[in-house]
């Protein structure tokens, strides 16, 4: 049970109304966009300020009590899953632009300023935040910073961590430290970038600089069909061969084009596979890449290519490949996303095991990927209501994992950890790894307190429970990806 | 450096050897190549591990944009390598000429003036082994160019210094190289139009891989300031580009061939520095060249301002206690990197209370140098 005292001394501090306890309160609280988890947290502090995340980390550090931040809850790893009993602090108030320094390209944000809006703040001096995970509209920078996330343009222009020059954080003991500054460059170990992906285990980010990028003069967006999965994943290959370096490929496999289709009418062909390539940058360097890129994908066994006519054929493109997971998930009642991540002259092969995998388990699996860094992103359809189902999507989730793994990739490429791939971090790291990293926590945070029970394998595992789908999630706002 | 030339020198040519070295001594050095002065003093340790012997490339895929090697590794033959695919390491290492290795780049924290198009070895470092205090060998990140799993030991590794652990092998993400490279350079008189020129270019939507500011100057005369910028791609429109380019700058001089890659290849290996100087790197941002120009003047020493600003290299003279009061007073973070310095890091540092935790958890015992 949570220290009492503590709840009375939050309510004392932050009043009853920003101290919520009654279970009907709670409940949006109780699961983030991994809905097959769900716990109760003994209280939610709404934190208006950072002194007030300060003061409330102090009081859980004083009274022994774990805590969770919280942004928008889109983690499809369980990141922000609350602890049991504990204290889940929520950040969407801190949502402030502190500076945006066009002269700098740097903005200084507060955890809770949604991704979108600093491209949006930034779009009027001609920049832009690069990271755009599916969620951007409505996923938290602070969020973002705790996973490390990642987007459709992380090949060439990398993950969060790549775009975090400074950060001011509390550590959960209370203490504030100033990690990183408003430089590209660093002096000594490079402390923001190691506090991005701690998935909350090193305590709150309260403010974090941010590299803003000049927007890209020009666009070209080309989609070209293949008869087979691998064809599409060999053209990749030839991409890459050629010296191109897209900002985006991406490829669907029919499920996905199927529903991708029907929810958007995106217009896509249909086809065994589908291939996105992006070129963006300078307009006469893009329009001589162009005519390259074509070369190539002519060369490719295409069925089909289009090429995007002007910036609405392109929205029209990418809204299909963005809202592919929420529409493939209207074809089935509950669905498991994974995002591991495989050597890019694996991805046949990767396909291949998913699509026997598939038929092993009975279950359909459609593929979304973002192709260009070998990040898969396998959706794994089933009915929850179906006796066994869940378990038997968590096995296959598990196999391809363990595919990753075995074909020297990674269990996650930006989703996170958080509590869903905990079990399989032990077969991605040797014991002394995972002892190191612990014991590096345990500095940071002896008692435990920040974000208990995630990341790092332990034997305290809530229970997998099934839910439906998070309310966000049934009325579109946010999707599994 | 007689100081590191009177311990006890170690050249392991196995991982193994390296975690009994560690084990073994109570204080350690670590040096690769040697090739960066400052950065090997030996703070009280009785013993050098020197990791030259510690190379090869072992992984290189050039379909993946990923190569692993051991930390010894010289970066001219990770460059051969590349070069062979027509690949090549954007963060533009320096010291490649001097024997600077794979393993020092990443304890030293250092990327060079073509860091500016796609990050510094912070963003292409993506894997790391490396042996800690108590002679575990530890991994962190892995070996494809997206990875979230675990904490990022990689870039807690990236100007670690040798003070966390012993580098013993490093994957990297790697990009294609453009094909062709023109640069543009322009001279100025005075600092404002040299800052606002580079501003314009900073702002503008022109790819380019450097932005550099060099200051011409000598003691009692007033400085000038020499701006450069580089664009890569396809040998086709690389001249019109640079037309446009040349529109935003208003005027320039163009260079390209043999002589454009010998300028930058002169940035790369400092051979611009005078003989006997103490090289300090200085993390900033554009906006704060101003003030530390003010602060510099008296002095007259070479320097340059890389990355658009982000990134200056000062050539000082003398004794480093001015340099590190004028840095703490400017509020930026400096590391001597060529030279003898007791203490390479100089200025105002952030971080100290989260560096102290992490180094309890990785080296209790002191066995490296501090942080």
């Amino acid at each position: 049970m949570t220290n009492s005292t503590l709840l009375d001394d939050l309510t004392q501090r932050f009043g009853a109304k920003r101290v919520l306890q009654q279970p009907a309160q709670l409940r949006p609280y109780v699961s983030d966009a991994l809905t097959a988890f769900r716990s109760d947290p003994a209280a939610v502090v709404l934190a208006e300020s950072q002194q007030e995340v300060i003061e409330t980390v102090r009081l859980c550090h004083r009274y022994g009590v774990p805590f969770v931040a919280r942004g928008s809850g889109t983690s499809l790893s369980g990141g922000s899953l609350p602890i049991q009993d504990g204290v889940v602090i929520a950040l969407n108030r801190l949502n402030r632009i502190l500076r945006l320094d066009p002269l700098a390209r740097i903005a200084v944000v507060e955890p809770g300023v949604v991704n979108l809006e600093v491209s949006k703040a930034a779009a009027p001096h001609g920049l832009y935040y690069a990271p755009d995970p599916s969620s951007q509209l409505i996923c938290t920078i602070g969020g973002n910073v705790a996973f490390n996330s990642g987007g459709a343009h992380c090949l060439k222009y990398g993950m969060t961590a790549n775009h975090v020059l400074g950060i001011k954080a509390v550590l959960p003991d209370g203490e504030v430290v100033h990690l990183g500054s408003e430089s590209l460059e660093g002096i000594g170990p490079d402390l923001a970038g190691f506090f991005v992906g701690s998935e909350g285990l090193f305590g709150v980010a309260l403010e974090i600089t941010l590299r803003l990028l000049p927007k890209p003069e020009s666009y070209r967006t080309v989609l070209a069909s293949y008869a087979s999965l691998q064809r599409a994943g060999d053209a990749v290959g030839m991409v890459v061969e050629s010296g191109l370096l897209p900002g985006a490929m991406e490829i669907m496999d029919n499920l996905a084009i199927q529903a991708a289709e029907a929810a958007v009418n995106a217009g896509y062909p249909n086809a065994a596979a589908l291939l996105i390539v992006e070129l963006e940058g300078e307009a006469i360097q893009v329009e001589a890449e162009f005519a390259h890129l074509l070369q190539v994908i002519e060369e490719s066994n295409a069925d089909e290519v289009r090429v995007a006519q002007d910036d609405a054929d392109r929205a029209r493109i990418w809204k299909g490949r963005k809202s592919a997971f929420s529409a493939v998930g209207r074809l089935s009642p509950d669905y498991i996303v994974q995002d591991g991540v495989v050597p890019r002259s694996h991805l046949g092969k990767a396909l291949a095991k998913i699509e026997a995998l598939s038929k092993q388990y009975d279950l359909r699996v459609a593929n979304v990927f973002h192709a260009g860094d070998g990040n898969l992103h396998p959706l794994i359809l089933y009915n929850g209501r179906e006796q066994g189902a869940l378990e038997r999507a968590e096995a296959l989730a598990g196999e391809i994992l363990h595919m990753c793994i075995d074909l020297g990739g990674s269990i996650t490429g930006e989703h996170g950890v958080g509590v869903e791939k905990r079990a399989y971090m032990s077969d991605m790291f040797t014991e002394i790894d995972l002892a190191v990293m612990n014991e590096i926590r345990r500095q940071i945070d002896p008692l435990e307190l920040a974000n208990r029970g995630k990341m790092l394998p332990s034997d305290q595992a809530p229970a997998l429970t099934l839910h439906g789908p998070h309310p966000l999630e049934a009325a579109g706002i946010i999707s599994r990806e | 450096m007689s100081e590191t030339l009177a311990l006890d020198t170690i050249a392991p040519t196995t991982i193994e050897a390296v975690q009994q070295a560690v084990l073994n001594a109570p204080r350690i050095a670590i040096r690769g190549g040697g090739s960066k002065t400052a950065l090997h003093t030996a703070q009280g340790a009785a013993t050098l591990l020197d990791l030259r012997q510690l190379s090869g490339l072992l992984e290189y895929e050039p379909g993946e944009y990923t190569f692993t090697a051991l930390a010894g590794t010289p970066l001219s033959e990770v460059e051969a390598a590349l070069a062979a695919h027509n690949q090549y390491l954007p963060f533009d290492p320096p010291f490649v000429q001097q024997g600077a290795t794979l393993g020092g780049t990443v304890a030293a924290g250092l990327s060079g003036s073509g860091r500016y198009r796609f990050g510094g070895v912070r963003d292409f470092l993506i894997g790391v082994r490396f042996v800690d205090g108590q002679g575990r060998l530890v991994r962190g990140g892995g070996k494809v160019v997206k990875n979230a799993a675990g904490f990022d030991l990689p870039k807690l590794l990236v100007g670690s210094l040798g003070g966390l652990g012993v580098l013993v092998e490093v994957s990297f993400k790697v990009f294609p190289e453009p094909p062709h490279y023109r640069s543009l350079t322009a001279h100025y008189s005075e600092l404002s139009a040299a800052l606002a020129a580079m501003q314009r270019l900073a702002e503008s939507r022109f790819d380019l891989y450097a932005l550099d500011l060099a200051v011409e100057a000598t003691t009692g005369a007033q400085p000038s300031y020499l701006l450069s910028a580089r664009l890569g791609g396809l040998p086709n429109v690389l001249g019109q580009r640079i037309d446009q380019l040349r529109k935003v700058v208003g005027s320039g001089d163009l260079l390209a061939g043999d002589a454009e890659a010998a300028t930058w290849q002169t940035t790369r290996d400092f051979s611009w520095l005078p003989a006997a100087v103490t090289l300090v790197k200085v993390a900033l941002a554009p906006q704060k060249i101003s003030a530390l120009e003010s602060a510099l003047s008296p002095y007259g020493l070479p320097r340059r301002y890389a990355v658009g600003g982000n990134l200056a290299w000062l050539a000082w003279s003398g004794p480093l206690g001015p340099l590190d009061a004028l840095l703490t007073q400017q509020g930026l973070a400096g590391l001597t990197v060529l030279g003898q310095a007791k203490q390479p890091l100089l200025g105002d540092r952030t971080g100290h209370a989260f560096i102290a935790r992490i180094k309890q958890a990785l080296d209790p015992a002191g066995r490296f140098c501090d942080l």
